[in-house]
């Protein structure tokens, strides 16, 4: 018994260094990730952002269009 | 070139697209962040509200001036009102799809009286179209504008508040008291519903020259 405890032991503390090794690669250096937090929902805000800008800019497109209308 | 007010329009909501994504909200069961729907959904309805007093101020106009130009923006602004209906309906169906768990319910006061109220308006342009002589239609249709708006205000606003609603602020307390909005939501609140009134104005706006030019030239 006391050799077969012996042997795990030894198993386990040889995986020890890939252990380490593994949180390791979690832990990544802080970069500029906003866009990446608080469940991602900049990128939601940036994409109603875009739709209603697009809208607008169609908005403003048709108001020039009739000003050149009238006038005529 | 763009008319000040436009600008401060696009400003505005896109201030509340975004903060209103963001801002403190206070933690409610059931509604969640849901919550946030009362920046984008309630906003929608005041703008329809709006268009419709639009609309009945230029047909009491046209009523006592009787010109034509009166005419032609009171109808355009009953369209822009209907208009702004439905992503009022839409987004109501969805908020009330998750809250309330049914896309309808005929329990709520408010969802019937605004069903009635667009029926009463779609009258209204089937009144108009159903008269070729423009004085005539023109009066009629003012007429008629002025008991639409009051019908409207009577289902939507009145009727809701003495019965029992599960929207808040209906059921016999006011909208917007400290239970419903604190001055976080506030912050957004406001310039979300200037900011819509104003855009519904630039709709009203473009709608209502192209009116104005097809007429004049079929003239």
């Amino acid at each position: 018994m006391n050799k077969i405890n012996k042997l795990i032991i030894m198993a386990i503390s040889l995986l020890l260094p890939f252990l380490v090794n593994a949180q390791e690669v979690t832990a990544e250096p802080q970069m500029a990730d906003t866009f990446r937090s608080e469940g991602k929902i900049y990128v939601v805000i940036t994409v109603i952002s875009i739709i209603f800008v697009c809208l607008i800019g169609y908005l403003v497109y048709i108001d020039l269009k009739l000003r050149k209308l009238e006038k005529k | 070139m763009i008319k000040w007010w436009k600008i401060a329009a696009v400003l505005l909501i896109l201030y509340t697209l975004i903060w209103g994504m963001l801002a403190p909200v206070p933690r409610l069961n059931i509604l969640y962040e849901t919550i946030r729907n009362l920046f984008y959904h309630v906003p929608i309805w005041f703008a329809m509200i709006f268009q419709m007093g639009y609309s009945v101020v230029f047909a009491i106009k046209h009523l006592s001036k009787n010109d034509l130009r009166s005419d032609i923006v009171s109808n355009q602004a009953a369209q822009t009102g209907l208009f702004f209906a439905l992503p009022g309906l839409l987004t109501g169906c969805m908020w009330a799809k998750f809250t309330w768990g049914t896309w309808w319910t005929f329990e709520d006061p408010k969802l019937n009286g605004v069903a009635i109220a667009i029926l009463i308006y779609l009258a209204y342009f089937i009144l108009r179209s159903s008269i070729d002589d423009e004085q005539k239609r023109a009066r009629i249709a003012a007429v008629y504008n002025i008991f639409a708006f009051v019908m409207m205000f009577v289902f939507i606003m009145i009727l809701p508040r003495l019965t029992d609603s599960l929207h808040p602020g209906n059921g016999g307390n006011p909208a917007f008291g400290k239970y419903d909005l604190d001055n976080d939501m506030r912050m957004v609140f406001y310039p979300a519903v200037i900011g819509w009134v104003l855009l519904s104005l630039w709709i009203l706006d473009v709608k209502k020259r192209l009116a104005i030019l097809t007429h004049e030239q079929n003239q």
